[in-house]
Parts: structure tokens; C-alpha cells; sequence
């Protein structure tokens, strides 16, 4: 019988399929992972890091939370935006040019390795190498020799920036280019952390497995599902952990992580998705977080466009006055963000309240601007957004904002994902405005001004250029002390209300919230939910 | 029967290459650069981004990027990802299991409630228990599978408290339970509503009458002579349905927090790591292959008339 002959062949074939997944589920049983942890620990979603964890090549904020845990670098800040000094003892500069760092003694790798000014100017000229492709080597060009080890093109000169200087175990000097005097905020970025001798020897096997000099010990790192850190007895930092470790957890959606939270699975979450966000608070009642943080939501126009090419900021400004900002982040919005009322946020140093109405909604004044500035070309412009973000429903929002309050028309110009709302912009394709965000690097006004407008700013891909505002950003740079600089930079922000480089909308909130069986949860200045001090009940 | 089966494995390889060039043009062809996008919003050094790109190869033209591929696929080499740096072997390693016992899990479920229920239905046709069986497999059909995710992880685990909301432990398969069953769902409906339509169709067939009015047992009847000729087109529809199951999962993946193949390659679509892609949509052909193969063996099973030389 044929029949049975090949009832046997396909039998055949099942078991061997069966018996091959069979293998694939034992092999995966090891590593199991169970609700809530061991005790003691504390459980955030933080999905799966995109990159390996080094400091210098992690810029998204799910590595950048695993990284913060197992690495301190010199100083930190308050969620005030004040300086807050970890491992270092003092920064110091008489010029503005050339700073001094002073270590605490007596800190330590996890490893036992003592942490000193070597472990910090090594660390850095690797992070800076072109070699190395590091993701935020541009953070160290401000120091001298960075051009050697770091050249635009070709291969680097040197593998030391003649910039760094180690005085003794525990006094460093850094040399810049040049006067720079917010030059201390910048090493508040987790890049800024020093490394081990043993991260020379493999770097791609450190990234897996990281040494650090934070809060926390790496445990184990099972992909795409947990990060698992411990709390470290011997730290001596302010940050010191408060709980017994972290499991940053993976969630395919913030739905799913949502779920997990309320019914206990799950401590804290950094933010809840717009299906909850409405009963979010009723459901986590004192867990709710609700806080604004140091980010901006603009749109830039692109004034290489046709549209925009040439155009009188009366119409920038005109346009600005036609967006109903108040009700579109109650409604819409959910209240999720507070409206801008400038381009700086509130949070970082330097924030001030600009005495203008341009950011006010008044339909009949943005009329009569946009008239006396001629009018936006063709009476038409476009809004370009990504679509995997969240960004439709207020984007249609304000457009419709503005054809109600002035008769202008705008529509979205929606691209499939970021990757290709990205591209369009570098590439100079912007028909219209963007959707532009910031969160700030460092809670300092110039993070938001000289980023993002000055002509020669790697971020401005609106192609904003104009000589005044870069003449002014150049001087504030200059400034002898901090206060000087912040102060002229408030002055810059003064100006830029004339010229409009953007249209600011709106600052960040951050809505998370925690479960019933954790306490202490705060956030800091960008936003993130400082798990170090996350106590258990 | 070894003939054809040689002869189907190796028309494989033709479809096999000009699939995997198929995706890997597709991939190029979106727009997006994979290494800028991993830069994101705030600034970046274009320096930086080059040099990746050379490293990775991604700097040359698409044919060479294509044979550079292809001879580390012999190699048994899926290359590197862009962004994690981690070897896409380990990634495919990591998600395939979840989805093949999630998806084993599902068709287990779909073959053996959607046929059962189509035999209890089919053959009594037009009684009350058949028009019960239509109405419910309308309801599964019309409703969209995130709604029935979301209700019965509400239900279930959150009224009910007899399982976890979402998978925490993908080996546990308790656990897999519900996600399976609303994957399952919509293929259930399709296989019950097939299987009684295909044997209320052949309960009035002429062998029918004829295995009858010889005498045969009632059990021998149905069982060997109905259902094999009824099973034809579920069997059809069942090996397609294995590949569906494993790719278009990614909704209940995402309520129940699965991470399977197919939240695999949409991460990856989204962030343009075009050879993770092209990994997976290979394998995904290869079981597609597979699958209608043995479909096509289980023709002859369930068919004598059926020869394959």
C-alpha cells in the first residue's frame, strides 16, 4: 500500500520536527525568569539596550538606564539642575579653558581595581578615537587634540588627546579648544565614565558583561527579556542604592508593561501608554508620577524650502500665535506636556519667563502678522512626522489650530517610521516644518540654543543661519564664568523670539508610576526614574 | 516517492536564492539609513558614521552587499546586527523557540477543537448544534484578534486570576495558554467551518451510500471512509496556516508580551537592520517550503488515488 509507505515518511518527519523543538525548549529552560525577582530587587520595563553597554556608545534612554546603574562618572545633577558631585571631589577652571579634576580616593571598580585619573583619560581617548566608532565620540571634541585622534576623515594621527593631562592618582587636567564655560555640565553625561584595565583587553566581551564604578554589579543579561544588576556594598557615592538590585525587564508594548504593573508583576513603569493614560492615576492612586522634565517639543521649519525660504519671521511668529496650545495638551494631548512658553524649558539653568505673547494662543493678532509678513507662500504648508511614534493626533491637531485661527492651510506629511523622517531631514527633503524633540544633555540654557541653532550645530536641520545669533552664542561661550554665559545665552533666547527658528509647542511630562510594593520613586532632570532610590516595603 | 521527495527539496534551492535577493533588494530599496537612524534625534557625528558603515560593508554596492551575504550564509554565518552588534544566529536562536512553541502550541489547538467541532457539526447538518457552530465561528471570524486578546487577559487573568497577564516565562506552558488560544482563534473558526462543510458535502456522495449499504461499522465509516476525503482541503489549509501563525503573530505577541519571531523582524523592519530581516524571512520560506511539502505528502496519505512517483 503507497498509502502507508508515505504515512510513514510524513510520521517520520514529525518527530523529527517535534523532537528538534523539543531540544530548543530545554536548552531555553535554564535561564528562567520569574515575576517579580529575588527579594529585595526592583523591577522597571527597560527593554533591551540597542547597542553593547558601553558609556560612550549608548545615546537611547533604555541603555542609558543600565548604564547609569553600573557606571558613576565625575558629577551628577539634582533634579533642580544643580551640580551634584559623584566621583569627583572637585571641577574647577580659573579660564574656562583648562579644568581640574580632583578624585575622590578610595573608589573602586567592581572588580577591585582603584579608580583614578588614568582610568579617566584612558577611557576617554578610547571613547574619542575614530577607530572605535563610538557612538557619542563627538561629546569629547571640545579638548584639545581631539582633531588628531578624531579626524573627519582619513586615519587618526594620534591615540592621545594632548588635551588630557594627569597630574597626580587623583588630579586631572583638561584642556580645550577653547573657552567653554559650561564645560563642568557637559561631563554630567553618563559618556563621561571612566573604565577598567580589563575593558582594553576585549572590549566587545565588556560590552556584554560591564565593569563599572556605579551603584550597582552587572548580574546577567538574557537578551531581549531581562538585565539583572545587583547592589553594590562597597559604593560610595550619594546615589548609593537604596534596594537590593534592578531587573530592567523587556515589554514587547507599554500596554503589556502597564498590565504587569497593576496586577503586581511588575514596580515601576517609566511611562504609560495613551490606552491607560486616562485612568492611570485613578488606578496606581499615590503610585501615579506625573512631572515635567528638561525636553521641547518643536516644529522647525525647513528654510531651505520652498515654502520657507526667505520668509519673514512675522509669519513664524504668526503661525506660533495660531496654535491653541493649552487646549490641545488637555485634550489631545491627555495633558501629558505643559505649552512652551520659550526655548528653553523649565528644569535647566537659565529658564526664564520671555515677556512676549508669541507663544499665546490670539487667532486675530496671528492673522494680521502672518498678513504683514506676506503670508506663508501658496497659502499651504506641511508638517512632516513619523507615524510609529504617537505623533498623528496632535499633529492633525495643530494643524487644524491653524487653518481655523488664520485660513492658512497645513497638512501632516506623515513618514512609515523614524528612520526615514530622519533621513529626509539630513538629506535637506523637508517640504515644510518637522516635528523636531530635544531632551537635554545637560540641564543648561545653552544645551538648547547653541545645539540646535547656531549655523554650525550638527542638530540644526532646519538649516537655521544667521549671523547676529551666532555672533551672540559665540560670545556667550566666551564668557569668564557660568552665570555670564547663562545670562548672555538668556539674551540669545530674547533674540531668537524675533527671528523664530522654531516653533516651540510644548515641554515633555513624564507619566509613569509605581506599584504598591515599592516607595521613594523619583525623577530626575531628562526624565528618567532614578531606580538607585527605590525602596522596598 | 523518494524521487519526488529529492526532486521537491532540490527545486528548494532556486526558490530559496531568489527569495532571499527578492527581500534583501526590498530592504535596500526602503528608504532609511540603518546606522544614522541608530544615532536618533539629537546630535551625531557623521564621522562616526561612515566608518561604521565601511566596517559593516554597508558602503558597497548592493550586488556585492548581496554575495558578501550570501557566502556567509553557506558559512552558516547570518552576519552581525547593526546596532547590537550581536550575532544574528543568537537573535534568530533566541526568539524561533518561543514562536515554534507558541505556534505548535496553537496548531495543536486549531487541528483538534476546529476539526472536532466540524465533525459534530457537519454531520448533522442544519440542526441546532450546526447553526450554534456557525454563529460562533462568525463571532471568531469578525472579531479582531486584538479585541479577543485584550478580553480574555482581562477575563482571565485579571477577574479570574487563573493566569498571569502576560508571559514572564516562556517555557512555562501554562503561561503560553492564552496567547495560543487567541492566536488559534481565527484559524479554529476557518478549520471547523471547512471540515463541516466539506462533510456534510461528502455525507451525501455515492461511497458514501455504498460503505453504508455494504454494512460497515458506523465508526469504519466515518472514520476512514468520510473523513479522508473530507480532510483534503483542511490539510491544505492547515499547512499554510502554520506559516501564518508564526509571522502574523505579532499583535498577540504584543499583548501578551511574546518576544517571538514575529516582533523579531519587525523591530528589525522598523530599524532597518536589513540582514536580520532577510535572516528571518528566509527561515520563514524554508518552513513555508517545508510545510507544503509535507502537505502535499499527506495528500497521498489521506488519498489512495493520489500517486506520487
Amino acid at each position: 500500500m503507497r498509502g502507508a509507505k508515505s504515512a510513514k515518511w510524513v510520521a517520520g518527519a514529525i518527530v523529527v520536527a517535534l523532537a528538534a523543538t523539543a531540544c530548543g525548549g530545554n536548552g531555553d529552560g535554564e535561564g528562567k525568569s520569574k515575576g517579580s525577582g529575588p527579594a529585595g530587587y526592583v523591577s522597571i520595563d527597560v527593554g533591551e539596550p540597542q547597542k553593547p553597554l558601553i558609556p560612550a556608545d549608548t545615546n537611547e534612554t533604555l541603555g542609558s538606564y543600565v548604564i547609569q546603574s553600573l557606571f558613576t562618572q565625575l558629577l551628577d545633577f539634582d533634579a533642580k539642575g544643580n551640580i551634584v558631585y559623584t566621583n569627583a571631589e572637585s571641577v574647577t577652571s580659573d579660564d574656562s579653558k583648562t579644568w581640574t579634576v580632583k578624585l575622590k580616593k578610595g573608589w573602586k571598580f567592581h572588580n577591585g581595581e582603584e579608580v583614578t585619573s588614568k582610568s579617566y583619560i584612558d577611557a576617554w581617548n578610547w571613547y574619542a578615537n575614530i577607530k572605535n566608532n563610538q557612538q557619542n565620540s563627538f561629546w569629547f571634541q571640545d579638548i584639545k587634540g581631539y582633531d588628531d585622534v578624531h579626524p573627519e576623515k582619513g586615519e587618526p594621527k594620534a591615540d592621545k588627546m594632548s588635551g588630557l593631562k594627569a597630574v597626580d592618582d587623583h588630579t586631572f587636567t583638561i584642556e580645550l579648544k577653547y573657552t567653554m564655560p559650561y564645560f563642568n555640565y557637559k561631563l554630567g553625561y553618563t559618556t563621561w565614565a571612566p573604565l577598567p584595565k580589563v575593558f582594553y583587553d576585549d572590549p566587545k566581551a565588556f560590552g556584554q558583561k560591564p565593569v563599572g564604578n556605579g551603584p550597582y554589579t552587572f548580574e546577567k543579561w538574557e537578551h531581549k527579556k531581562l538585565i539583572q544588576v545587583k547592589a553594590w556594598d562597597d559604593y560610595q557615592g550619594p546615589n548609593k542604592a537604596k534596594n537590593k538590585g534592578v531587573l530592567f525587564k523587556n515589554y514587547t508594548t507599554v500596554e503589556a508593561a502597564y498590565k504587569d504593573l497593576v496586577s503586581g508583576n511588575l514596580d515601576m513603569i517609566r511611562q504609560v501608554g495613551p490606552t491607560d493614560l486616562p485612568k492611570y492615576k485613578q488606578d496606581l492612586g499615590d503610585g501615579a508620577i506625573d512631572q515635567p522634565y528638561a525636553a521641547l517639543q518643536t516644529l522647525t521649519p525647513a528654510f531651505y524650502s520652498k515654502t520657507f525660504k526667505d520668509i519673514d519671521p512675522k509669519v513664524l511668529q504668526g503661525l506660533s500665535m495660531a496654535i491653541d496650545r493649552d487646549t490641545i495638551t488637555k485634550t489631545v494631548l491627555n495633558n501629558t506636556r505643559t505649552p512652551a512658553k520659550g526655548f528653553t524649558p523649565p528644569g535647566v539653568k537659565g529658564y526664564q519667563n520671555l515677556d512676549t505673547d508669541v507663544f499665546t494662543y490670539n487667532p486675530a493678532k496671528a492673522k494680521k502678522l502672518i498678513q504683514e509678513g506676506g503670508g506663508v507662500p501658496g497659502n499651504k504648508f506641511t508638517i512632516q512626522y513619523n507615524t510609529d511614534g504617537g505623533h498623528k493626533e496632535w499633529v492633525t491637531a495643530v494643524c487644524e489650530s491653524i487653518r481655523k485661527a488664520t485660513g492658512v492651510d497645513c497638512v501632516g506629511d506623515p513618514k512609515p517610521d523614524f528612520a526615514t523622517d530622519l533621513e529626509a531631514r539630513d538629506n535637506d527633503q523637508v517640504k515644510g516644518m518637522y516635528r523636531g524633540g530635544w531632551v537635554a544633555d545637560y540641564p543648561v540654557n545653552a544645551n538648547f540654543m547653541k545645539e540646535l541653532y547656531h549655523t554650525t550645530a550638527e542638530a540644526n536641520n532646519g538649516r537655521f543661519s544667521n549671523k547676529e545669533i551666532d555672533g551672540l552664542m559665540n560670545k556667550a561661550d566666551n564668557a569668564k564664568s557660568l552665570d555670564a554665559s547663562v545670562k548672555a545665552f538668556q539674551e540669545v533666547e530674547k533674540k531668537l523670539v524675533d527671528y523664530m527658528p522654531a516653533i516651540p509647542l510644548w515641554y515633555y511630562r513624564i507619566n509613569g508610576g509605581h506599584g504598591k510594593n515599592v516607595g521613594n520613586v523619583n525623577v530626575d532632570f531628562h526624565g528618567d526614574l532614578e531606580v538607585w532610590g527605590a525602596t522596598t516595603k | 516517492m523518494g524521487r519526488y521527495v529529492a526532486r521537491r527539496l532540490l527545486q528548494m534551492i532556486p526558490v530559496f536564492i531568489g527569495s532571499t535577493l527578492l527581500i534583501f533588494c526590498m530592504m535596500y530599496a526602503l528608504p532609511g539609513d540603518p546606522v544614522r537612524a541608530m544615532m536618533g534625534d539629537q546630535a551625531y557625528d557623521p564621522a562616526v558614521v561612515a566608518s561604521i558603515k565601511k566596517e559593516l560593508g554597508l558602503d558597497q554596492p548592493l550586488l556585492q552587499q548581496y554575495v558578501n551575504y550570501m557566502t556567509g550564509l553557506l558559512q552558516g554565518d547570518f552576519g552581525t546586527q547593526i546596532a547590537s552588534q550581536r550575532p544574528i544566529k543568537d537573535v534568530i536562536l533566541d526568539a524561533f523557540p518561543v514562536t515554534i512553541r507558541l505556534t505548535l502550541f496553537a496548531f495543536i489547538f486549531v487541528s483538534l477543537v476546529g476539526i472536532g467541532l466540524g465533525i459534530v457539526a457537519g454531520l448533522r447538518p442544519d440542526t441546532l448544534r450546526d447553526r450554534g457552530l456557525l454563529t460562533l465561528t462568525l463571532f471568531l471570524v469578525s472579531m479582531p484578534s486584538f479585541v479577543l486578546g485584550f478580553l480574555l487577559q482581562y477575563q482571565f487573568a485579571f477577574k479570574w486570576q487563573v493566569t498571569t497577564p502576560t508571559v514572564t516565562d516562556s517555557t512555562d506552558f501554562s503561561q503560553l495558554m492564552l496567547p495560543a488560544i487567541v492566536l488559534a482563534s481565527l484559524s479554529l473558526a476557518y478549520v471547523a467551518r471547512l471540515t463541516r462543510t466539506s462533510i456534510a458535502e461528502n455525507l451525501r456522495s455515492d461511497y458514501m451510500r455504498t460503505a453504508v449499504a455494504k454494512g460497515l461499522p458506523r465508526r469504519r465509516v466515518i472514520g476512514v471512509h468520510l473523513m479522508r476525503n473530507s480532510l483534503i482541503p483542511v490539510v491544505t489549509f492547515l499547512g499554510i496556516e502554520v506559516g501564518n501563525l508564526m509571522t502574523g503573530a505579532i499583535v498577540t505577541e504584543g499583548i501578551f508580551n511574546v518576544r517571538g519571531i514575529g516582533l523579531e523582524i519587525y523591530d528589525a523592519l522598523s530599524r532597518r537592520e536589513g540582514a536580520t530581516v532577510v535572516g528571518i524571512a528566509s527561515l520563514m520560506v524554508l518552513i513555508y517550503l517545508a510545510a507544503s511539502l509535507i502537505v502535499d505528502l499527506l495528500y497521498a496519505v489521506l488519498d489512495p488515488r493520489i500517486r506520487y512517483a
